[in-house]
């Protein structure tokens, strides 16, 4: 994958994710307290029960936690306070267990609707991005056309077409094959390892946590 | 900003018509209407309606029609649940019965009264060979004074009702699982059903339940073709009061619209009561342990029942085509001896106008809906309100029987002078078009997976825009099947159409009921047809254009 490095020359000042005494609660009750640093490139994985707060950990760090929960604490990229900043101005890229792709865009218009505006040479960024990840002519195509691991490869693109500054990854392997499970693990953790983006893993699967090669807290 | 107004706007839109309608239903009733120089405080109105001949049985009609209606709509419904096993035979009644929902009532009590009538065509089919008849006997069947031919065609509409609003509700609550535990107990799979399913479906379709009973006994087109004439229902009264030129009968029509109201309530107080007393007399039923007795009762006579108004009302529709179409027609022949397009080309050049104002009325009256129905659910979701206590005064309109208020709001507008008119009439419609259409869609909205909008948020992309360009097109199926059927309930709106253009928008449907007592058969067939038609079309074009947009997009084909 020699031409990654090219592709992320203008992501090279990346920043460290602070996760600052966060503490999150529900009716009263604590559901998680965490503190924690990301280093950029690093992955820190999340493991823990169902119920111990690893979703709504994720709803806090993206911007969509429900008003239920209280939150304590704060979150910065590097000197930056991201927590009080809405959903889509955090620039957090997500990874859900299902590749999302939205099933009335094409391929390619999965890949522009992740590309911020300002980006001019959207159609040759979307032709790069699938020759990446073998894909090479499958703008056109119906995403659900594509087999499973050839869809989570098109979200992962989507993802870091997007230009995030920090990653979450919520379960994103659990829903894949053995095989497919290595190939997309190591894919997903050497292209964040190169553009250099602090991440977050939540997941069952020590196996991923042992590929993301960072530090590992346990909730619950 | 604006957005967190939409469900104040969309409540106060409906609320406030209704509550000034009350009112000025409420105040006239008791003597005052500055407007005609009522300015002080009396009974005079009530003596009035009181002396009325047949006053007592119009109320009885109107109460006693509403509740029969209602328990035998209900009954056919969940006797055929309970019968239904998913077969094809199940399946295929299903399917027929869907598109009834989109035909008028008053093209159904059309289709059923020349159905039904003594030169109907029931009647050809069996003379003279079972009867004897040469000639068209001398019976009253359609309009018979008990009111049997408005309940049959009450029945017609309301079973597809009940029904889509039962298979709406059942889903969330694991029909199967519930039936599947239940025989492997030993019960027999209709006793399983009616023992472990309807006692928990009853509650989620109480509300429809209540819209029937309400409509039931304040129908007025309905009535007015099928019901009985001396006297007629309460609501028609009403309504030839209103319409007296003699304005200090206004007065005595307010009263009545207060009695409808009263009539209303009580029918939906003493449904209430049956309620009540079925839960006590049903605990030892539900829990006596007999797991089959009754159960072929209840597996023939849901299919057959079901099955009977289905085909009747599809009767009912082939047999506008039939009159449609029909040239010379002696008596009992099954069919017209000649064919003739001659009622078409006749009538569609004078129904340009009404045409143009169904379509335009309907097609407002929807926008408006859709617009602040999409604005209050987007509202919702977006600040993860929970399904809010207030949604109820949603379908308040719905509940209030429709001649009890509708004059109120003529009064209403005319005493800020403003005249009936089609805008007034787009704002009535309103009142009716957008509980359903909230009522339609609410459950796809709150039901597509919030994934889809935060995959689009982390990816930098706004609020709004994420609407427009993630939401919007994957819920464009449901929103249009929505749109269909607000534009069905505003293309089949008489009452409001009626008073609030003052007589001077016609549309279809008041085309249409104008000619019931003139009795020109063909023409009403054309009309009927012409009105059970354009809610088609909307539904055709529903189901069409997203099979269209997303031809290329498999997961698009019932995604949500």
């Amino acid at each position: 994958m020699t031409a990654n490095a090219n592709f992320h020359t203008h992501q090279l000042h990346t920043k460290q994710l602070h996760i600052k005494q966060l503490t999150i609660s529900l009716h009263g009750e604590t559901l998680l307290a965490i503190e924690s640093v990301i280093q950029p490139g690093e992955v820190l994985t999340v493991m823990g029960p169902s119920g111990s707060g690893k979703s709504t950990l994720l709803a806090y760090l993206a911007g969509f936690l429900s008003p239920a929960f209280k939150a304590q604490g704060q979150l910065f990229l590097d000197e930056q306070r991201l927590d009080t900043l809405p959903a889509e101005k955090r620039g957090i890229g997500l990874l859900f267990q299902d590749p999302l792709l939205f099933p009335h865009l094409s391929v390619g218009g999965n890949l522009r609707f992740g590309l911020p505006r300002q980006v001019h040479d959207k159609r040759q960024q979307v032709t790069q991005a699938l020759e990446q990840v073998g894909l090479t002519g499958f703008e056109a195509r119906d995403p659900a056309t594509l087999s499973g691991g050839q869809q989570a490869r098109v979200a992962l693109m989507r993802l870091l077409l997007s230009k995030p500054r920090a990653v979450l990854l919520d379960e994103p392997f659990s829903k894949l094959d053995t095989a497919l499970r290595q190939e997309m693990r190591s894919l997903v953790f050497s292209q964040l390892r190169e553009a250099g983006l602090p991440a977050l893993l939540v997941t069952h699967d020590h196996a991923d946590a042992k590929a993301a090669g960072g530090s590992i807290i346990e909730l619950g | 900003m604006l957005l967190r107004l939409a469900p104040w706007v969309l409540t106060s839109v409906l609320v406030m018509p209704l509550a000034a309608g009350l009112l000025m239903v409420i105040l006239p009733a008791f003597g005052y209407l500055p407007v005609l120089g009522g300015e002080t405080f009396h009974f005079d109105a009530w003596q009035a309606l009181w002396q009325r001949p047949g006053l007592y049985r119009s109320i009885l009609l109107s109460y006693a029609s509403g509740l029969i209606t209602t328990l035998a709509s209900l009954s056919i419904v969940v006797l055929f649940l309970a019968a239904s096993r998913g077969t094809w035979l199940d399946r295929g009644i299903r399917r027929l019965v869907s598109p009834l929902l989109a035909i008028p009532h008053a093209a159904v009590a059309f289709g059923l009264a020349f159905l039904i009538a003594p030169s109907g065509l029931f009647a050809r089919w069996i003379s003279p060979g079972l009867t004897g008849w040469e000639r068209p006997p001398d019976l009253l069947i359609v309009n018979d004074p008990m009111g049997l031919a408005l309940m049959a065609g009450l029945v017609l509409k309301e079973v597809p009702f009940l029904l889509l609003m039962c298979l709406a509700a059942l889903p969330q609550l694991g029909p199967e699982k519930r039936v599947t535990l239940a025989r492997s107990l030993g019960y027999s799979a209709t006793i399983a059903w009616l023992k472990s399913v309807f006692p928990v479906l009853y509650p989620l379709i109480r509300l429809p339940v209540y819209a029937v009973i309400a409509y039931a006994t304040s129908v007025v087109d309905m009535a007015m073709i099928l019901g009985p004439t001396l006297p007629p229902t309460l609501s028609v009264s009403i309504l030839s009061w209103f319409n007296d030129p003699d304005l200090d009968r206004r007065y005595m029509a307010s009263a009545g619209a207060v009695l409808q109201l009263g009539v209303t309530l009580a029918a939906l107080v003493t449904w209430w009561l049956g309620e009540q007393c079925v839960k006590r007399l049903s605990q030892g039923w539900l829990v006596n342990g007999a797991r089959s007795s009754g159960s072929m009762v209840v597996a023939i006579s849901g299919r057959v029942l079901l099955a009977t108004s289905t085909l009747m009302a599809i009767s009912a529709i082939g047999g506008l085509v039939i009159f449609s179409v029909a040239g010379f027609w002696r008596f009992p022949d099954a069919l017209p001896g000649t064919f003739t397009l001659d009622h078409w080309q006749r009538i569609l050049p004078s129904v340009t106008t009404p045409l143009l104002n169904t379509l335009s009325v309907g097609l407002a009256a929807t926008l408006i809906a859709a617009v602040l129905v999409v604005a209050t659910l987007e509202n919702a979701v977006r600040h993860h309100l929970p399904v809010s206590r207030s949604q109820w005064l949603l379908y308040l309109p719905l509940i209030v029987p429709q001649v009890a208020f509708l004059f109120g709001l003529v009064v209403a507008a005319e005493s800020i002078s403003v005249r009936p008119q089609l805008a007034l009439v787009v704002a009535a419609h309103l009142l009716f078009v957008a509980p359903y259409l909230y009522l339609s869609l609410s459950e796809a909205y709150r039901r597509l997976d919030p994934r889809w909008v935060q995959v689009a948020h982390s990816l930098g992309v706004g609020p709004w825009r994420a609407f427009w360009r993630i939401r919007l097109p994957l819920l464009l199926a449901p929103l249009l099947t929505a749109c269909a059927v607000s534009l069905a309930v505003s293309i089949g709106q008489y009452l409001p159409t009626l008073l609030l253009g003052g007589g001077r928008v016609p549309t279809i449907t008041t085309e249409a009921v104008a000619m019931a007592s003139g009795g020109n058969r063909r023409l009403i067939a054309v009309l009927g047809l012409l009105q059970a038609l354009l809610p088609f079309i909307g539904f055709s074009l529903a189901l069409l254009v997203p099979r269209l947009v997303w031809a290329k997009r498999r997961n698009m084909r019932g995604v949500v």
